[in-house]
């Protein structure tokens, strides 16, 4: 038995002092740069503040923004992949030739980088050459991602849609395939017309799978960077500025690192809290059915 | 139902579908075309077809350029990250299967909060720890960096394929005098093996797949494909073909590995929401 015992802690050993060292350590020197002012090029870099980051945290009316920016963000983003992943994966799962290939390219967007997707997007919106300010001025209307707040901000929505609904697409595809035939089939029975079928028997068996996508989608679309960072760095002005690219920016920019690492504390906290919140809320829901 | 009721319904269910197809491939083809193109011929205009092929957009970033470089780095940092971590998850995994470790109920929770976590947080310990230890702009700190994401999600992945080999072979192997490293490589390693290549492949995208962490830390040497693609847009104008040319080498890896190993790594990146 205690042969056994050390066996096994010889072999979780390696990954459990990786992890510490790049997953614990990191979160305690968060914890600790956040109670200093921490700034390179002050008179005196490094100084003990206490709570006084968290302080000036609360009343940043830039982080605050940023911060409903990125909720709004969140909000219109899962709440059009969702209904469109619903009925695009009920489409998929229809009887017909060749929707192998148009699963395949489904996947296509979520092998690829997210920075190369932005890139993409660069050039399907450049003002100069890109189709997308082409068919608009097509319509009359004047498009430009560099000036235009609004433009900038539904593009982004426009590129998040395009990348991750196909995410959606796959996941609720292996939710439908894998519900049970009976319910289906006493519906039928009973008379029910296709509507009522999805309303009251497809959606319902398929709530645990939903809540699940719509907790994997909020959490991603919250910590967005990449594609945003290539396409618009947050800009113009702050349009597009999202938590973590404010956050980037803040370090990039001010070097301010006690502050900033207040600022990455109050984050984590939050997306752990939110995580929670939604996985209790989810197991719950799959109790009751 | 009447026969040409059901002729017009499927040929409305293929008029969608193509739909689809066209507004996802659509956007990855522009890409295409642009790298084909010279600096005159992007500015002409967004005509669908392009019949030349101006090869100086792939040849002077990648062999008089820097890219070939970052090309060799990201090769090498991707394989360096799936190699390290897929030893370390096989190591891990079987323990976790096997024997009860404090903690492995929580797998799932540490797995998905280590995926769910904002990245852009880590960069300020990560920039000063990197500094500190000298680790920064080299190829072996990201190697180990990514571990951070790819670790937990490997042994996740790989936990399931584990405890699908019966237990009863490695008591048979034992009693015939295998030692333990005896029974990993010659008993699970061989029958765990397609749940290992599924996870190496997805590694291997993800490790190649990430820019902050990249773009933080790393500056000259280290520099990886993903954040020389950043690098593209300046202030003194773009040259949008290569850029094009730059995105096209990005991508070939996600379309290899689709191509190959489609079915099974759609469970993966779909993080097995429908696992049960």
């Amino acid at each position: 038995m205690k042969e056994n015992r050390r066996q096994v802690w010889g072999l979780i050993a390696p990954t459990l002092f990786l992890m510490i060292f790049i997953g614990v350590i990191p979160v305690i020197y968060v914890i600790y740069l956040s109670a200093f002012k921490y700034n390179v090029f002050a008179k005196v870099p490094f100084r003990y503040i206490g709570f006084n980051n968290f302080r000036k945290l609360v009343f940043d009316t830039d982080f605050l923004k940023s911060l409903r920016l990125g909720l709004t963000f969140v909000a219109l983003c899962c709440g059009i992949e969702l209904p469109l992943g619903l009925l695009i994966a009920n489409l998929l799962t229809m009887n017909f030739k060749g929707k192998g290939i148009f699963r395949t390219i489904m996947t296509l967007p979520l092998a690829m980088a997210p920075i190369s997707i932005g890139s993409i997007w660069v050039l399907i919106t450049n003002p100069d050459f890109g189709p997308l300010p082409f068919l608009f001025r097509k319509i009359g209307v004047e498009y430009n991602m560099g000036i235009n707040a609004n433009q900038a901000f539904f593009t982004t929505v426009l590129v998040d849609i395009w990348h991750w609904t196909p995410f959606v697409v796959l996941t609720f595809m292996a939710g439908l395939t894998s519900l049970p035939n009976q319910p289906f089939e006493a519906a039928l029975v009973d008379g029910a017309n296709r509507w009522q079928t999805f309303r009251y028997v497809t959606i319902p068996l398929l709530k645990p799978v939903i809540l699940t996508t719509l907790f994997i989608r909020v959490m991603d679309t919250f910590r967005i960077f990449d594609e945003v960072w290539m396409l618009t760095s947050g800009g113009p002005g702050t349009a597009t500025r999202y938590v973590s690219i404010h956050l980037v920016r803040l370090v990039l920019q001010s070097m301010e690192y006690g502050y900033s690492s207040a600022m990455s504390l109050f984050l984590l906290y939050l997306t752990i809290i939110i995580c929670f919140l939604l996985l209790t809320f989810i197991s719950s829901s799959r109790e009751a059915a | 139902m009447s026969g040409g009721k059901k002729t017009w319904k499927l040929f409305l269910v293929y008029l969608v579908c193509i739909l689809i197809a066209v507004a996802t491939l659509f956007p990855i083809y522009w890409m295409f075309v642009i790298s084909a193109r010279s600096r005159l011929e992007v500015f002409l205009g967004p005509r669908l077809i392009q019949t030349s092929f101006y090869s100086p957009n792939y040849y002077r970033p990648f062999v008089q350029d820097v890219y070939g470089r970052y090309l060799a780095n990201s090769l090498l940092i991707a394989s360096g990250n799936t190699l390290l971590v897929v030893c370390l998850a096989v190591l891990a995994t079987y323990a976790f299967s096997r024997f009860r470790v404090p903690g492995s109920n929580n797998l799932f929770f540490w797995t998905i909060t280590n995926r769910m976590a904002p990245p852009a947080v880590f960069i300020v310990p990560f920039f000063l720890m990197f500094n500190r230890l000298g680790l920064r702009d080299t190829q072996f700190g990201l190697i180990l960096l990514y571990c951070i994401f790819n670790l937990p999600f490997a042994i996740w992945l790989l936990k399931g394929m584990m405890d699908g080999i019966p237990k009863e072979l490695d008591e048979a192997a034992l009693i015939d005098g295998c030692s333990l490293w005896g029974l990993l490589f010659h008993v699970i390693v061989p029958l765990a093996k397609p749940g290992i290549m599924v996870t190496a492949i997805l590694n291997w995208i993800f490790a190649w797949n990430e820019y902050l962490f990249a773009a933080i830390l790393t500056s000259v040497r280290s520099r990886t494909i993903t954040t020389g693609l950043a690098e593209f847009v300046t202030v003194i104008g773009t040259n949008w073909g290569e850029m094009a040319a730059v995105s096209v080498v990005c991508l070939v890896p996600a379309i290899v590995f689709i191509g190959i190993a489609q079915k099974h790594i759609i469970a993966g990146l779909t993080f097995g929401a429908v696992k049960d």
